[in-house]
């Protein structure tokens, strides 16, 4: 049922799109509310009152929070159905949470500061992000998902990233489909799953969300 | 069916160091589960072929290896030794949604306790830069781990409940290295009068079976260890510069 799961969300977060990626894989039904980030909502503060952030999934009642945590929630708790987002072999699943782990320290942060710093620092920021990419190729290597056949955990956890592509190359002056095209090329191909281009937005539409925000921290200062 | 777990000799070998409460958690793992293991002492400043073989990405211990097959980050051993030996004795909760509570609790741990003592520990020197730091240990992370003591224990010894489960091993493998920032700026931050579950949980941890002879004991050694570590880091850093 619908009102047993409630997803507070914000649509450009690339932490909220690995959530909605993985409800429609798993073809649950659930009821998405968007969060305004700079007025938040009482029940976020209630569901996540350690981090008050984005996403929370709330599943009868109950609050879980950080994406990769609830992505893995959704996996277990819906476990009977056919589209598994882990291997079941815990050496597959533990090579998994790794790669999925180095995103999450790689990519987000690091993205942030070519986007948002010039000269050195984002020079830095860049070359960061350049080895994290390679390392991600690598691992990817003739593989059609991180997982192999299987649309899983990581490719869930760095899909999200596909949007901020363009931003980055354009902000950062860098082709990243010239330099990594066969993540490019994976990343299309996770974009053609239905699951996935329901959930992530058009490059396009979060440039213009990214520029918009640079121009209203600018104007604070 | 008689099921026993016996502790026979699983080929398990544990890259670590003796001042890594990452290596810590890993230790206390295998002891919950009976496991013997070779313990390889690795020396930071000399990395053997094995640790960067093994953990080329990141080149950090701990490095748990079954058979031929390396396993990194403490975490994701955790849950690897927990799900390969599941006969065992648990260490993750076996509801999802009590597991995906313990995780966000490990998360926190290492990304706002660790961080907070980190900074601690590179702000030694500077007693005004350390305030902050101090404050938001005490203050937040330290109030917020009590309260999630209380919902977690629900009245029992542990996080986990009547044994050592996941978050008590994240928590505790980080207590020799509070005891050293508390002796180095000669403050003591784990207060009975603040927190007084979390002091108590403190006394039953240590004394634990599973946990006895895992943590590195709390003398000159680890505070000279933690120094010297600290001058090795922010000398490195400012030569980045």
């Amino acid at each position: 049922m619908a009102d047993e799961v409630v997803l507070l969300d914000f649509w450009p977060s690339p932490f909220g799109m690995r959530v909605r990626i993985a409800l429609a894989e798993k073809g649950i039904d659930y009821e998405g509310r968007e969060e305004d980030l700079s007025n938040k909502s009482p029940l976020l503060l209630k569901m996540n009152p350690v981090n008050k952030q984005i996403p929370v999934l709330i599943h009868k009642g109950r609050p879980i929070s950080e994406s990769l945590i609830i992505v893995q929630y959704i996996d277990e708790a819906w476990s009977n159905n056919k589209s598994p987002l882990l291997p079941s072999d815990p050496y597959q699943r533990a090579n998994a949470r790794f790669w999925a782990d180095y995103i999450d320290k790689k990519i987000y942060s690091t993205g942030r500061l070519v986007w948002g710093t010039t000269g050195e620092v984002q020079e830095k920021a860049k070359e960061e992000l350049r080895e994290s990419f390679r390392v991600l190729e690598k691992e990817l290597a003739e593989k059609t998902y991180f997982g192999g056949d299987m649309f899983g955990l990581v490719d869930v956890a760095l899909i999200p990233f596909y949007s901020w592509f363009y931003t980055l190359e354009t902000t950062a002056n860098f082709s990243i489909t010239e330099e990594f095209p066969r993540l490019v090329s994976w990343a299309k191909r996770c974009m053609q799953r239905d699951s996935v281009s329901n959930s992530v937005p058009d490059q396009y539409k979060i440039y213009d969300f990214l520029l918009d925000l640079k121009k209203k921290m600018h104007s604070i200062e | 069916m008689l099921c026993f777990m016996s502790a026979k000799r699983s080929d398990l070998k544990l890259l670590g160091g003796w001042f890594s409460p990452f290596v810590t958690r890993v230790k206390i793992a295998l002891n919950i589960k009976g496991l013997e293991y070779e313990n390889i002492e690795e020396d930071l400043n000399s990395k053997s072929d094995l640790l960067l073989r093994s953990n080329p990405v990141h080149k950090k211990i701990p490095v748990l290896i079954h058979g031929d097959k390396p396993i990194c980050e403490s975490s994701i051993i955790l849950q690897y030794i927990d799900e390969v030996w599941s006969n065992g004795p648990s260490i993750l909760p076996q509801d999802a949604y009590d597991r995906a509570i313990a995780t966000f609790w490990v998360s926190y741990i290492d990304d706002k306790l660790f961080v907070c003592m980190w900074n601690i520990l590179m702000a030694f020197e500077d007693e005004e830069e350390r305030k902050p730091h101090f404050e938001q240990l005490e203050e937040e992370v330290l109030v917020t781990l009590e309260v999630a003591f209380n919902k977690c224990s629900e009245g029992k010894p542990f996080f986990g409940g009547n044994d050592v489960g996941f978050i008590d091993i994240a928590l505790g493998s980080f207590l020799p290295f509070l005891y050293v920032l508390e002796k180095m700026n000669g403050k003591k931050v784990l207060t009975v009068d603040k927190f007084p579950e979390l002091e108590n949980w403190t006394t039953n941890f240590i004394a634990n079976s599973v946990v006895i002879e895992t943590l590195p004991e709390i003398d000159d050694k680890l505070v000279l260890f933690c120094k010297a570590f600290r001058r090795k880091w922010v000398t490195a850093k400012a030569a980045a510069k």
